[in-house]
């Protein structure tokens, strides 16, 4: 049983880099508009979706398919936070909570009316696992590290070197404050939406690579990111990072005593053990 | 079509005790709840489990379900009660998933995703297929009237005007010296139980449960019927449960009525309908018809007053 532990290991920090995509989008959303935004669910599955029409219809490769899950995905997100979710914010965060459960299961419905409730897998060669001594890696899984590192590092890049970034990080810090210097907050909002959006659509084509995918993909995932996104503190980048190896990492490590379906139950433990110690998260601001 | 009509007032009637429930915690403390279908399951497992595994009188299941809704309820508030409400949020909605990933894993106690089947109802083998349906209709209504007596009482008392205070503002409800904490867990102990109820009654009367029942969308159900009806007020959710189950059902109907759509298809539209309709709701009528009561029944409010008392404005 201790031998497994490597492997659970290796496979946590795949499942936790790639679970740290939607975890940036969620979180960074979360720092700019303040509100969990829970139509993260439908984002990811509607990118998912994207990349599948993009890999199976159009013969794209993971890549380009991954650009496609990131645009269709981050429009979807531009267009439901400008039409639903922003005419919500005057009325309070919770209510626009809620609004987004209900957009989330209007979206989850709109992909289910489309293509149906069953399976579907990606074109993707068929590649045999990489053996290193007991270690099993698969290519296409270090092929997913990879690209979340690169999109990890393409976030952190944005956010410190770009004026974009920049003003971004300094309306999640202080908008009143923002607003004197000239940034135009609505301009941010709209952006974050869309890469936030984007992200997801990425993270919820990534999490389908390896298994399969379906209307509920993304809602099966939510968990999970929010767990990502609480444990390293909602609000910080570098947190939700550090949230979702965290959440990984336990989540594979739990299978040593509890059966795979339990995945999303660890992510909700891991938010609730992490609220009773240390509410604001691993790297994140106060809670309550 | 009566036995339809029939069914149709008894959904109405769960709807209602869930409203009334999320009334207490949301409308009259102003605690976030997005996991409500989660202690609805509580309620219908616990009810299920005791009568048709230990053969209980439904009875006893029934208090049972009332009673563990209130106990989950107490522990996920103690738990929560010093979050900020967006965390709340994330935590009702994921113990409600978490609840449902359990009951669909852990076979040996709920049957997983099968469900449990043959839940005993009351007088259901004496009194024939539409003779339980009234019985039930009618138990259904007078649970109903009793909750929303006991619950309009709780609001016009000392406690629920506390509850109201600290919805408004808990530090001055601190300041004045009421203990804030006790009262938002008593609030979710209160609510849960008539949500915990609820989902009893359910089990017992469709005689069959399974994980994919409790989904978050019935929790939108009930903020729809609240939010129809109007927060903060036990008239206006029972009359907004009415309108929900009326509304679902109506769509139920439109659907057919589209050519060329498959069986998924018209569900999936059925869901998109509903979810809209929350979306425009919560958007143009956050009052709901009917407003809440100014703290004493025969006093009419000040006009203006409305919108500064109204949660979803917190």
């Amino acid at each position: 049983m201790l031998s497994e532990i490597p492997q659970l290991l290796i496979n946590g920090i795949m499942a936790g880099a790639i679970l740290a995509v939607p975890a940036i989008g969620l979180t960074a959303i979360y720092a700019v508009l303040r509100f969990p935004n829970f139509s993260l669910a439908s984002h990811a599955t509607i990118g998912a979706f994207a990349g599948y029409v993009a890999n199976t219809q159009l013969g794209f490769s993971v890549v380009p398919a991954l650009f496609c899950a990131f645009l269709v995905a981050g429009l979807v997100g531009l267009l439901s936070d400008e039409f639903v979710l922003k005419p919500f914010r005057s009325a309070g965060f919770i209510t626009t909570a809620i609004g987004s459960i209900a957009l989330t299961i209007a979206l989850e419905n709109v992909v289910r009316f489309i293509f149906g409730n069953s399976l579907n897998g990606y074109d993707l060669p068929m590649q045999r696992d990489w053996r290193f001594g007991d270690l099993r890696i698969g290519p296409q899984q270090v092929e997913n590290l990879a690209i979340s590192v690169v999109v990890m590092a393409v976030v952190f890049a944005f956010l410190s070197f770009t004026r974009t970034g920049k003003a971004m990080r300094a309306v999640a810090d202080n908008p009143s404050l923002a607003d004197i210097k000239g940034i135009d907050a609505a301009r941010i909002a709209r952006i974050v939406s869309f890469a936030g959006m984007g992200l997801a659509g990425v993270g919820g084509m990534l999490i389908g690579l390896d298994t399969s995918i379906d209307p509920l993909t993304g809602f099966r995932a939510m968990l999970s990111v929010f767990a990502a996104a609480v444990v390293g503190g909602l609000g910080s980048i570098p947190g939700a990072v550090v949230g979702a190896l965290t959440v990984g990492i336990g989540e594979e490590l739990s299978l040593l005593f509890l059966s795979p379906s339990y995945r999303s139950v660890i992510g909700f433990l891991a938010i609730l053990l992490v609220l009773i110690l240390r509410p604001r998260g691993i790297l994140g601001q106060r809670a309550y | 079509m009566e036995n339809y009509l029939i069914a149709m007032g008894v959904s109405a009637g769960i709807y209602a005790l869930m409203a009334l429930g999320l009334n207490v915690i949301w409308g009259m403390a102003g605690l976030v709840n997005l996991g409500l279908v989660g202690f609805f399951a509580v309620g219908a497992y616990t009810s299920a489990l005791l009568t048709t595994k230990l053969g209980l009188p439904i009875l006893l299941g029934v208090v049972a379900g009332a009673g563990m809704g209130a106990l989950v309820g107490v522990l996920v508030a103690l738990i929560t009660a010093r979050l900020r409400g967006d965390y709340l949020a994330i935590v009702t909605l994921g113990f409600a998933e978490a609840l449902r990933v359990i009951a669909s894993n852990e076979v040996w106690l709920t049957n997983g995703t099968d469900g449990i089947s043959g839940i005993p109802g009351p007088f259901r083998a004496d009194l024939g297929p539409v003779g339980f349906n009234l019985f039930f209709l009618i138990l259904v209504a007078a649970l109903v009237t009793a909750v929303f007596f006991a619950f309009e009482r709780l609001s016009y008392s000392p406690f629920g005007r506390v509850l109201r205070a600290i919805r408004d503002d808990d530090q001055v409800a601190a300041v004045a010296g009421k203990w804030v904490i006790a009262y938002k867990v008593q609030a979710f102990a209160i609510g849960c139980a008539a949500l915990g109820l609820a989902g009893a009654l359910y089990g017992h009367y469709t005689s069959y449960i399974a994980p994919e029942i409790f989904v978050p969308l019935l929790t939108l159900y009930i903020k729809l019927s609240l939010l129809a009806g109007g927060v903060g007020n036990n008239r206006g959710a029972v009359i907004g449960a009415v309108l929900v189950v009326a509304f679902l059902e109506s769509t139920r109907f439109i659907i057919p009525l589209l050519p060329g759509l498959s069986a998924v298809q018209g569900a999936a539209l059925r869901e998109i309908i509903v979810s809209g309709a929350l979306i425009v709701l919560l958007r143009f009528r956050t009052q709901g018809l009917v407003p809440e009561a100014h703290s004493h029944p025969l006093i009419p409010r000040q006009p203006g007053a409305a919108a500064k008392e109204s949660p979803t404005h917190a």
